[in-house]
């Protein structure tokens, strides 16, 4: 008897997204363009992450009317963000056969206390997370796949490092302890002891982590793949580059050959100027994103 | 495999995808297991496998790292071929041209029609084996000299041309690691005859190769 939307169903797709790029785009053309580049999959959105920080504002799901034109324009998933605790816009978005959806802190949270319970849906989901804890949370609330929150839309790739660091930082901690220290380890997590458990059995997380937030050039993605995601989110750091079909080609590259230094150099030439970027001293504590949702 | 059959190297393509599943699996069911980015990568390889993944990131990845030429030279060799999922569309006569069959994209759906079923496959004894269909395609049409191996839903999901076999779901999601052992296993032999008719007994060529 066939069984559909088990959690190996919903993993199973996040684990076929892996080693690739996911790239934000707003319209069909720009959708278009990130299949013919590489991206494995596409994050369909109203505005991308640095002009959200630009024009202010509530951030809400995207128009269902754009989301169909993207998943009539590609063959790859499409994938689309709700805002925290927005049940209804994940329902919503269930209902047009989207592939994905991103509980996202780049939209303007609607619940401040409470997550999606994820279970309740077919849909897979991704959601960011700052540290080990946080990704626990998450994916005790039913999270398929757990991507670092970075700080989206800066162009910079420093609270990207910091997110992915804390996170394999705390899962290599976990390996160290004996089974009679993880039920404290699981409190000072805030995380359910049965995931803590899991983690520190396997060495990992139970589904892939991901980089988001901060990627603007290959060498940004190559960063990140050695320091342990299996995978990039791009927001802003190619529709808002000079040259974006190009610029997506060379951080598909990088995110392959993440490894090869000659390679991502020779991907890195002549493609125009990067996004501008945002220096995070300059960016006041309420326009940081990362620190919506718990 | 009996003792006194040769290892298997076998690679599997990790341009993108599900490739690192297929690498554990492969290594638990006893062959030496390698990631294939460049194509020195395939160079000595006894049998490739073709993971699941997005197959237009994957086919413009074998492009642009220049694997096309050297997985094409692996199967005039007549060396085993894998495909699974996104595998069994890059190997089809439309891309790779590894095997005579077209295959339908996501021909079950998008992600929310995606689903486990039990497939019995020929060839692999000791029941069905649990397939993952992860917006899995079909084998559309079938050239003369394909065989098809297993049918789900009046659809072909599991084909086979000589050394070539195709499914389109995805046995590195699961535990039972029967469809490796068989293919380490094909590989093996496939090895084992390829040194025998070059007059060398596998015993010294894989001596050999340690050393190199």
């Amino acid at each position: 008897m066939a069984e559909e939307a088990t959690f190996r169903v919903k993993t199973g797709l996040a684990e076929m997204l892996k080693g690739g790029v996911i790239m934000d785009v707003v319209n069909a053309d720009e959708a278009k363009i990130a299949e013919d580049s590489g991206a494995c999959a596409v994050m369909a959105l109203e505005r991308v992450p640095s002009d959200i920080r630009r024009d202010g504002g509530v951030a809400r799901m995207s128009s269902p009317r754009m989301i169909k034109e993207i998943q009539a324009s590609v063959s790859i998933p499409v994938m689309a963000k709700v805002r925290i605790g927005h049940f209804a816009e994940a329902q919503v978005l269930e209902s047009l056969n989207i592939d994905f959806i991103d509980e996202s802190e780049v939209l303007t949270p609607a619940d401040e206390s409470n997550h999606i319970d994820k279970f309740e849906f077919k849909a897979p989901f991704v959601c960011g997370a700052t540290n080990l804890g946080e990704a626990l949370r998450r994916l005790g609330e039913g999270a398929a796949m757990i991507r670092s929150k970075g700080e989206a839309g800066t162009g910079n790739i420093v609270e990207a490092v910091r997110h992915m660091r804390e996170i394999t930082k705390g899962i290599r901690h976990l390996g160290t302890l004996s089974s009679t220290e993880l039920p404290t380890a699981a409190k000072e997590l805030g995380a359910p002891l049965e995931l803590v458990r899991d983690v520190a059995t396997r060495g990992w997380l139970p589904v892939p982590l991901f980089c988001a937030g901060g990627i603007a050039t290959p060498a940004d993605a190559a960063l990140m793949m050695q320091l342990g995601a299996e995978g990039n989110f791009v927001g802003s750091g190619i529709f808002k580059s000079d040259d974006p079909a190009r610029r997506a080609k060379a951080i598909v590259e990088a995110t392959t050959h993440f490894n090869d230094p000659e390679r991502i150099a020779a991907a890195s030439e002549d493609l125009g100027e990067a996004m501008p970027g945002i220096e995070m001293s300059t960016l006041g504590e309420e326009s940081r994103l990362a620190g919506r949702g718990w | 495999m009996g003792s006194a059959a040769v290892r298997p190297k076998i690679g599997v393509l990790a341009v993108q995808g599900g490739f690192a599943t297929h690498l554990a699996h492969l290594n638990s069911a006893g062959a030496a297991a390698v990631e294939v980015r460049t194509p020195d990568d395939l160079v000595g390889l006894d049998g490739l496998i073709l993971p699941g993944g997005e197959s237009t990131t994957i086919t413009m990845g074998i492009e642009a790292a220049g694997l096309e030429e050297g997985i094409r030279e692996h199967h005039r060799e007549g060396k085993p071929v894998l495909g699974t999922c996104a595998g069994m569309i890059v190997a089809d006569r439309d891309h790779l041209g590894l095997i005579d069959i077209t295959t339908r994209r996501n021909a079950f759906g998008r992600q929310l029609a995606s689903f486990e079923d039990e497939v019995e496959v020929e060839g692999i004894d000791g029941g069905p084996v649990h397939g993952v269909f992860i917006r899995a395609p079909w084998v559309e049409t079938v050239g003369p000299g394909v065989e098809v191996l297993a049918e789900l839903r009046g659809h072909p999901v599991a084909a086979r041309q000589g050394p070539v076999t195709v499914v389109s779901f995805h046995p590195e999601l699961t535990a039972d690691d029967r469809i490796h052992r068989w293919f380490a296993g094909s590989a093996s032999a496939a090895a084992g005859n390829r040194r025998a008719g070059e007059g060398e007994e596998p015993g010294e060529q894989a001596e050999r190769r340690q050393q190199d």
